[in-house]
């Protein structure tokens, strides 16, 4: 059970896309897994110490929303703000896990969180900005870890 | 009810907090003991099913009352 293997790439920075690599890697780890995330681009947000995540339905057509909204207005100042607001105050009534709470369960359960050093040099991101247990490596770090892995994803 | 040795109200949480907290739950129990847990996320179901096959703790009961989940894991 203890030797199964699960490999994540992680390319997503906005709210909704934060879920999925951090609910599949603590439930992985849960399940006995031992799991590695290895984070890149836009990824790279997860791992900020100071998290601000946001979501919109501006170019994302398939957003349910409450009422519709005119593609228009969804660009106004503001919009992007109150979404993220509002899918928060959801979640929440919900009893979906915070992305915060989700990341301490993934850093709990020893999940290993590899962030992509390229990408932090890409975007002038400072080590300090990340967690402290964050790892840095390239490509080959990610493959020496994925090469033996049960499962691998991409997101 | 079968008895048990350590309760989890996960009531209102989603998925996956009934399956985390379940786990660290388990963690503190010897193995042979019973945990009774108590659930909102009818997701739950399939999921308890599947943690139990996948990490070795069996499942013993499993069962619905008034919008409510009943699980009972022993731990293997």
């Amino acid at each position: 059970m203890s030797d199964k293997k699960l490999a994540i790439i992680a390319t997503k920075g906005t709210l909704d896309w934060a879920y999925p690599p951090l609910i599949l890697g603590s439930t992985a780890a849960a399940l006995g897994y031992e799991v590695e995330i290895f984070f890149t681009f836009y990824g790279l947000q997860i791992l900020k110490k100071d998290l601000d995540l946001k979501i919109t339905s501006l170019g994302n057509p398939a957003m349910p929303m409450p009422a519709p909204v005119p593609v228009l207005l969804q660009a106004l100042p503001g919009m992007e703000a109150a979404m993220t607001s509002m899918m928060k105050a959801k979640m929440q009534k919900k009893g979906v896990a915070s992305i915060e709470e989700l990341r301490e369960l993934c850093i709990e359960a020893e999940v290993k969180m590899i962030a992509c050093q390229m990408t932090v040099d890409l975007f002038d991101f400072k080590h300090s900005e990340l967690l402290d247990t964050v790892e840095y490596g390239g490509a080959a770090t990610f493959f020496e870890f994925a090469g033996e892995s049960d499962i691998n994803l991409y997101m | 009810m079968a008895d048990f040795d350590s309760e989890l109200d996960a009531s209102g949480l989603n998925c996956p907090l009934p399956i985390l907290r379940a786990k660290k739950a388990l963690a503190a129990l010897e193995s042979g003991q019973v945990l009774h847990i108590i659930a909102t996320d009818p997701g739950a179901i399939k999921d308890f099913e599947a943690f139990s096959k996948q990490t070795g703790n069996e499942l013993m009961e499993s069962r619905e009352d008034g919008g409510k989940f009943y699980f009972l894991i022993k731990k293997g």
